[in-house]
């Protein structure tokens, strides 16, 4: 063939935005010398809702699974960390990560029976399962039953001596869960998987009929973000260092908030959930003495955005000029010779 | 030659819509075979059960030697049927480059990196590689319909669907589309075309078969098939001038 080329994946706009977030990043690291104990606590809640976005988008703009359900995730990973911690004398950090890692094996047999569901029948069928979830854990009175139970001092002090060391060691897991799951949804879009999720994504018919096993790549994605979920779910919990059934299976908090967030960012990008969640924080910090009028106000925005920009606030930029802060693409640059 | 795709007694309803009828018939390695018949009389659904995106209710189908009567779109895609659809699925979203590197990856079942050669050479020879870095949703119709025909070339089938790619050509682009259909043909792929342009799907395919109401009403040469009564009488005002 007469005809040489090349492949290109980064582009101007990635090279820059990942120089400047590489400097944002530093900065956040270095948040437990100039921020103070608040601000440090509002940005561990960032993280966690960042990451649950990321988990979110990855799930239902690339895998089409609107799952209303993601809250049987987060309970799971919060009390497998407070049963290992607790129980098993686990390490508290260590059972952190064996929280998700257990999450990710109970999202299989999981997985089985709602993907017999399709459409809002799957939605319906993740949100009856996280209740089966919030009641099971409710029967257990090891774990304190429908009341819920505390971290026990001494773990709690296992983790750091002093008050502050807990805090920043909080801290940075979340800011490392956060750029994780970023990195995870970054990684996974720029391999042949991403191939198969964007064209999931955009058209189920076309990926089969080009060989793409679209059953199985779905599987993988809700297994995979089920695990991320549920050590994100440990990390809530180590931070608020007590669980009850009703805040771990938390429809609201853990996955309609989350919804908002990746509407209003943009939904099936990394750009999005990022977009959303400081958003959503600053509306928060905007209207957080306006009493319910604040989830009117929320629930009104989000109803706007699907109407006028179903792609979210990232959908307009990108629409706009043409640009990913993200190098998942594939550019063909060729030169006839 | 051996016979590369056999239908027998294949049948699909839809409640009380019968939309195939008992359709058997079976393609030779390499031939290269045209489909017409009347909107809505089955055509697009019989590529839909070849490919698998539908299950038949009766019947059985082989391919390459084997019963794929059962298995998925997807791995009957990676067997080498590779199709295109009549109103074009493109993944918006994606380049074109990247619309065909899903074809060439998963459908031909190579590394990503190794796919790219052959990417670009679809999109060279189908006239794409201006637009390779478009997003496929800011493609005309005509370009869509090229891209239906691309990526199912990424897949590097050995035996291609083809459902109505050549509507609304100017007779120029009609022209060079027939070209490149003749091509692939000449590389060894086996070609079943469903197209209602006959002038340009005659200068191409060797045999013809009619379906209607999901039937098949007729088998064999394309000119002696055009010249039945029984089918200029369905087709009135639709005369063969090749």
């Amino acid at each position: 063939m007469s005809m040489s080329y090349t492949v290109q994946r980064s582009t101007k706009a990635s090279r820059v935005a990942m120089t400047v977030g590489v400097l944002i990043v530093i900065g956040l690291a270095l948040a437990p010398y100039w921020a103070s104990r608040g601000d440090l606590r509002m940005m561990v809640e960032i993280f966690y809702y960042l990451a649950l976005a990321q988990m979110w988008s990855l799930l239902a703009g690339y895998g089409g699974l609107v799952s209303v359900g993601q809250q049987a995730f987060v309970g799971l990973g919060g009390y497998m960390l407070f049963a290992l911690a607790a129980f098993g004398g686990v390490n508290p950090i260590l059972a952190l990560v064996l929280a998700g890692v257990i999450t990710a094996l109970v999202a299989i047999p999981t997985a089985f029976v709602a993907f017999r569901l399709t459409g809002a029948y799957f939605a319906i069928g993740t949100w009856v399962i996280a209740e089966v979830f919030r009641l099971g854990f409710a029967q257990v009175s090891a774990l304190g039953g429908g009341s819920g139970m505390s971290l026990p001092a001494s773990i709690v002090r296992s983790i750091a001596e002093s008050r502050s060391g807990r805090e920043h060691l909080v801290y940075w897991i979340a800011l490392a869960i956060a750029l994780g799951s970023i990195l995870m949804v970054f990684l996974l879009l720029r391999s042949r998987w991403g191939l198969a999720m964007t064209a999931i994504r955009d058209s189920e018919t076309a990926s089969e009929s080009l060989g793409v096993e679209t059953y199985v790549t779905k599987f993988l994605v809700y297994v995979a973000a089920a695990g991320m979920t549920g050590l994100v779910g440990a990390l809530i919990f180590l931070q608020k260092l007590r669980i009850s059934p009703d805040a771990a299976f938390s429809v609201q908090d853990w996955t309609a908030l989350v919804i908002f967030i990746v509407v209003i960012g943009g939904i099936g990008s990394i750009e999005g959930p990022i977009i959303g969640v400081i958003v959503f924080f600053l509306l928060r910090e905007i209207a957080a003495d306006w009493g319910s009028w604040y989830l009117i106000v929320l629930g009104g925005i989000a109803v706007a955005t699907m109407l006028f920009a179903p792609r979210g606030i990232w959908g307009l930029i990108s629409d706009k000029w043409d640009i990913n802060l993200f190098p998942v693409g594939r550019r063909l640059i060729t030169e006839k010779d | 030659m051996q016979d590369m795709l056999t239908l027998s007694g294949v049948s699909k309803s839809y409640g009380s819509l019968t939309v195939t009828d008992d359709l058997s018939f079976s393609l030779k390695q390499g031939e290269a075979l045209g489909v017409i018949g009347p909107n809505g009389a089955g055509k697009s659904t019989m590529f839909n059960l070849i490919a698998g995106g539908v299950k038949a209710d009766k019947g059985e189908i082989r391919y390459d030697g084997g019963d794929v009567t059962g298995l998925s779109a997807a791995k009957r895609c990676r067997m080498g049927i590779g199709r295109s659809y009549q109103i074009p699925h493109p993944f918006a979203g994606m380049t074109v480059f990247e619309n065909l590197l899903v074809g060439g990856a998963f459908g031909d079942s190579v590394p990503e990196k190794e796919s790219y050669d052959r990417c670009v050479e679809v999109l060279d020879k189908t006239g794409l590689l201006p637009k390779a870095n478009n997003r496929a949703g800011s493609l005309s119709l005509l370009e869509r319909k090229r891209l239906e025909m691309a990526r199912a070339l990424a897949t590097n089938p050995k035996l291609l669907l083809l459902d109505e790619i050549a509507g609304g050509l100017t007779e120029q682009e009609c022209h060079s589309l027939v070209a490149t259909i003749k091509d692939i043909h000449a590389s060894g792929v086996s070609i079943i075309w469903i197209e209602h342009i006959v002038h340009a799907l005659l200068a191409v395919v060797e045999r013809l078969i009619v379906i209607n109401f999901g039937a098949k009403i007729a088998d064999g040469d394309p000119h002696e098939v055009m010249n039945s009564p029984e089918i200029k009488q369905i087709y009135m005002g639709i005369e063969a001038d090749a």
